[in-house]
């Protein structure tokens, strides 16, 4: 019997609309081919991150990623699907309870110039929240953020500061302290470290983790930089134009990727160890989310593609265990 | 055989009103026909400006304040503006990390294709469009007939990406400068524009300065490495000199941090602290606030460079080169 | 914690530090400052600077009228600028004039200014039919002529200080309610608006401590120019008859009152309110342009 997971997602769908202004309606009248786009960023997306574990999200920019992540932190409905937190669905919860849930999952975001108000001090960025919802009174803040402050590696005494006065790297430990104030269980951190130089990249790496232990942390981890995931993830799922096309344990992902897409992404990443090789390219063009191809996504650009994948969306299924993998090739 | 770019004591100053940085400060280096020489560092370390410097397009408040760059053996510094400009786009082109720093968004792409191959050629109407054609096919763009006849909105980035590059690399320059072309495209497109460059320097010998925060990239691609740091070239060598011995300390630090090389789990090594302002840069070594190995002497004076056969540094205490101690 | 030194952050100057050393670069904007600073202390010091209060009859002399600059008042002061149709010092009545105007002009600018930011920022926030609305009434507001608007406002109105101070404010909350819905429109999709969202916050909280904040630059140059803008528009209404009483007369009044004797030669009734209305919304201008640069995050690096 497995268990529950902390936090779960069951087929999300998520739809932009770019609606027509009203030029566009006028012209669509009047009979040009124009019509609402919608973007399809997440096609019944499922996942679970189950309590402690620090699971990675990888995948090409725009196949929806950060869309994922902000759904799973309650910043933006889903057109469909469910959110499950230990289970129950969260849409379904209300009063104090709604509120606990909300501030238990936190966000660490990737920009550290536009992820703080930089007309509010740091101590106001941090203890506003936790003091509006009552956790703790107005007495005991000072303390508290000085405390947040420390785990996080900044000195107290900066915190009458504004964001501008701190580099990129502090900044980035200032929105883990925000985060952390209202005390989460889970924190989706959207690209947090790709802003940073690769030297303070680790220090921000190594905050992650001591974090982790220190505060019995679930982390939902997304990159595009393959060597951060393959350090801090337990587990991987990748995604690919608004789908899970695979997820797996790192380890077995690293060594043996089973879907089409995530051997060439693996291939092609650049590494350390490369002297002089010869770089070549997927095939293809990354096509648009606003029309995506029938069947499995990635066939334009599949080696493999058979006359199935162009028909028919390959299911997310199980082919080891803990594996899962969407490609006609393992039901062949 | 003459250098198609060598550079020494490049220092380029921005005079702004909080005071004067110091972005490149005593920079030296050359790259022979066909040599790849990735220039790696840190945001804000000048890897820019020395590109921007080479191009003659630094702007106010900034100004070349010394040193030497040769072309060819030509001086750059010192040239005029025409004749800089009859070289730029021709003889030496440069990609930025945003293509919309090459392409015009209100010019279609086949204008502004011929537009770059016109400037600098005599060749017929259907000859040029010819050459523009191929040179799309050349970065992997499909049906390069229908992009001709876009607009630079039209594309995506990473094809915006490509289209600067094809237009960088039409007139087949003696020297390519590529500031972080790759830096926002995903890995499957990077592969692609690297094997496009990759292609060119074997063929027309070009000399290829690729300017980059990823080590991980040069790695494959360079045939030597200078690592930058607050203005300074702190390291150079070859690639696989520098990347399995290094012997300055940031070099090694900056490597240790990688987590590609740490195991799963386990901790990084990370470099304490964070680099100087340019605007008070500390006399001596500017690593010396983060370095374990820093003794006072670091602080006194410049450091200067040490040569070791292929190899510069500017480290007084530098890590040991283990091939060395076997001899 | 080995791993986590504890860090300095480099000491920067202030945002109102840079902003102040910005702004006093500019020569010509910190002599409109000085100025327009002098045309408030003038204006508000008018009762002990003058040597006349013009709204007290008893202390006007109707034989005094039109008396040139420099003549003696039968009062026994020297009237420096002249006395107007009525008899009135024209020093005094310009101060006094100044004083309407400058209170009627930022009077109508600060109730415009929060109508039209409030009114902007939830357009910006809410989205739907609301910012449609808000924003169709916004575009009608701008695309009819300033003038003709509050001159139809005045006639239903009535005349009165506060009659114009509505009808000022009906004319420009639109201004407002523009310019804070684009800026707030770009803020929302700043990560710090995901995290305060995050954390639960209410959107009342959202919207006025963490969007409205990062909004007010461009609602201050706005505010500067549409200032100006009300203290001209008030002259016109009032030099058309339609603006202030003449017993509490403004600087449109007072030159409209002198107009009828510009040609017979007695230029010096309208002149001298109208070089004082000149300078002052040529003043607030020029400083106005000048915080358009210093605040223009465009134009910075
Ligand atoms: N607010 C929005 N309105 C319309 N389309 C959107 C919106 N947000 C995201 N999208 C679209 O949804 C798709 C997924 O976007 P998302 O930001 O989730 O991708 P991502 O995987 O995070 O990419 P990146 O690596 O570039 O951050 C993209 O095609 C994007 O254009
Ligand atoms: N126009 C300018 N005015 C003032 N200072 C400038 C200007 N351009 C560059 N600098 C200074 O030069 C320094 C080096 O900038 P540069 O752009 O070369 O860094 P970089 O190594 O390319 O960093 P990145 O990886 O972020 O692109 C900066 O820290 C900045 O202080
Ligand atoms: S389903 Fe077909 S096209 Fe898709 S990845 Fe598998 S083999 Fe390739
Ligand atoms: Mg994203
Ligand atoms: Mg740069």
């Amino acid at each position: 019997m497995e268990a529950t997971p902390l936090l779960a997602a069951e087929r999300i769908d998520k739809r932009f609309e770019r609606r027509l202004d009203f030029a566009g309606r006028l012209a669509a009248r009047l009979g040009a081919a124009l019509g609402n786009e919608t973007v399809h960023a997440l096609d019944g997306v499922s996942l679970a991150v189950m309590r402690g574990e620090v699971l990675g999200v990888v995948g090409e920019s725009g196949c929806g990623k950060s869309t994922l992540g902000r759904i799973l932190a309650g910043i933006m409905p889903a057109s469909g699907g469910r959110i499950l937190w230990q289970g129950a669905d969260r849409d379904r919860l209300t009063g104090t309870e709604r509120r606990s849930v909300k501030l238990a999952v936190q966000m660490v975001f990737q920009d550290p110039a536009s992820s703080l108000n930089p007309r509010m001090r740091v101590a106001d960025i941090i203890g506003e929240a936790p003091l509006v919802h009552g956790q703790v009174t107005r007495a005991e803040l000072g303390d508290y953020i000085d405390t947040i402050l420390r785990d996080v590696g900044l000195d107290p005494a900066m915190k009458q500061r504004y964001p501008h006065q701190f580099s990129g790297g502090q900044r980035q430990r200032i929105g883990i302290a925000r985060a952390l104030a209202v005390r989460p269980q889970c924190i989706i951190a959207d690209e947090a470290v790709a802003a940073l130089d690769v030297s303070i990249r680790a220090q921000i790496i190594n905050l992650f983790d001591e974090l982790r232990q220190k505060r019995d942390l679930t982390y939902l981890f997304i990159s595009h930089d393959l060597g951060i995931v393959r350090f801090i993830a337990d587990r991987v799922v990748v995604m690919y134009l608004g789908r899970v096309v695979e997820s797996a344990p790192t380890s077995a992902l690293f060594a043996a990727p089973n879907h089409p897409y995530t051997i060439a992404l693996l291939a092609g990443a650049p590494r350390l160890e490369d002297r002089k090789r010869a770089f070549a390219a997927i095939e293809g063009e990354i096509p648009s989310p606003l029309n995506p191809p029938r069947g499995c996504h990635f066939h334009p650009r599949c080696p493999h593609v058979m006359a199935r994948c162009r028909e028919e969306a390959p299911r997310l299924s199980e082919i080891a265990p803990g594996r899962l993998s969407a490609c006609h090739l393992n039901q062949a | 055989m003459t250098p198609t770019l060598d550079i020494a004591g490049l220092s380029t100053h921005f005079f702004t009103r909080d005071g004067i940085a110091k972005a490149v400060d005593g920079v030296s280096f050359s790259i022979a026909p066909g040599e790849v020489l990735g220039l790696v560092g840190e945001s804000g370390s000048g890897k820019s400006v020395t590109g921007f410097s080479i191009m003659g397009l630094v702007d106010q408040p900034g100004r070349i304040v010394a040193g030497a760059i040769r072309f060819k053996g030509e001086d750059m510094v010192g040239a005029d503006a025409q004749r800089l400009r009859s070289l730029r786009g021709n003889r030496i082109a440069m990609v930025f990390q945003d293509p919309m720093m090459t392409l015009n968004p209100v010019l279609r792409i086949g204008e502004q294709m011929t537009e770059a191959i016109a400037a600098h050629s005599k060749a017929t109407k259907s000859e040029t469009e010819a050459r523009a054609r191929d040179a799309l096919g050349a970065v992997g763009i499909a049906s390069p007939e229908e992009r001709l006849a876009a607009y630079p909105h039209h594309l995506s980035g990473g094809m915006r990406q490509r289209v600067a590059i094809a237009i960088a690399l039409i007139n087949a320059p003696d020297l390519l400068i590529a500031d972080e072309p790759t830096t926002a495209l995903d890995v499957t497109i990077q592969g692609q524009i690297l094997s496009v460059v990759q292609r060119l320097v074997a063929r027309s010998h070009t000399a290829l300065l690729w300017i980059t925060h990823d080590l991980s990239v040069v790695a494959g691609l360079a045939d030597r490495i200078a690592v930058m740091y607050a203005g300074r070239i702190v390291e150079q060598a070859a690639v696989d000199d520098l990347l399995t011995r290094p012997r300055h300390p940031y070099t090694a630090g900056l490597l240790a941090s990688l987590p590609e090389r740490a195991a799963h789990g386990g901790r990084l090594a990370s470099i304490p602290g964070m680099a100087p302002s340019l605007l008070h840069r500390p006399q001596g070594c500017a690593f010396r606030s983060r370095c374990g190995l820093a003794r006072p002497e670091c602080g006194n004076a410049m450091i200067a460079d040490r040569q070791e056969g292929d190899r510069r540094f500017a480290c007084l205490h530098p890590l040991a080169d283990p091939a060395r101690q076997v001899m | 914690m080995s791993g986590n030194p504890v860090m300095s952050a480099p000491v920067v100057e202030t945002p109102l530090q840079r902003f102040l050393a910005e702004m006093l670069e500019d020569r010509i904007a910190v002599g409109a400052l000085m100025v327009f600073a002098a045309l408030v202390g003038v204006a508000v010091l008018a009762p002990f600077i003058t040597p006349q209060n013009p709204y007290d009859l008893a202390q006007v002399d109707v034989l005094d009228a039109r008396l040139p600059p420099g003549t003696l008042a039968s009062a026994g002061f020297t009237l420096v600028l002249g006395s107007d149709g009525t008899g009135r010092d024209l020093y005094s009545a310009i101060l006094y004039g100044l004083r309407i105007s400058l209170s009627v002009g930022a009077l109508s600018g600060v109730i415009a200014m929060i109508t039209g930011a409030s009114l902007g920022l939830v357009a910006a926030y809410v989205g739907g039919w609301v910012e449609a609305t808000i924003m169709r009434i916004v575009d009608l507001q701008l695309s009819l002529p300033a003038v003709l608007v509050a001159l139809i406002l005045v006639a239903v109105l009535g005349k009165g200080v506060d009659k114009i101070i509505l009808a000022l404010v009906i004319v420009q909350w639109a201004y407002y309610a523009r310019t804070v819905r684009a800026s707030a429109l770009v803020e929302r999709r700043k990560e710090y608006v995901d995290a305060a969202l995050c954390l639960d916050l209410s959107p009342g909280r959202i919207l006025f401590r963490h969007i409205l904040p990062n909004c007010l630059a461009p609602l201050i140059v706005v505010g500067t120019v549409q200032t100006a803008h009300a203290i001209a528009l008030e002259a016109t209404l009032s030099f058309l008859g339609v603006g202030l009483p003449q017993t509490e007369p403004s600087l449109g009044v007072l030159i409209a009152n002198g107009f009828q004797y510009m040609l017979s030669g007695r230029y010096w009734i309208s002149f001298f309110p109208g070089i004082a209305l000149l300078v002052t919304i040529v003043s607030i201008n020029l400083v106005g342009d000048r915080l358009r640069d210093v605040l223009n995050p465009r134009l910075k690096r």
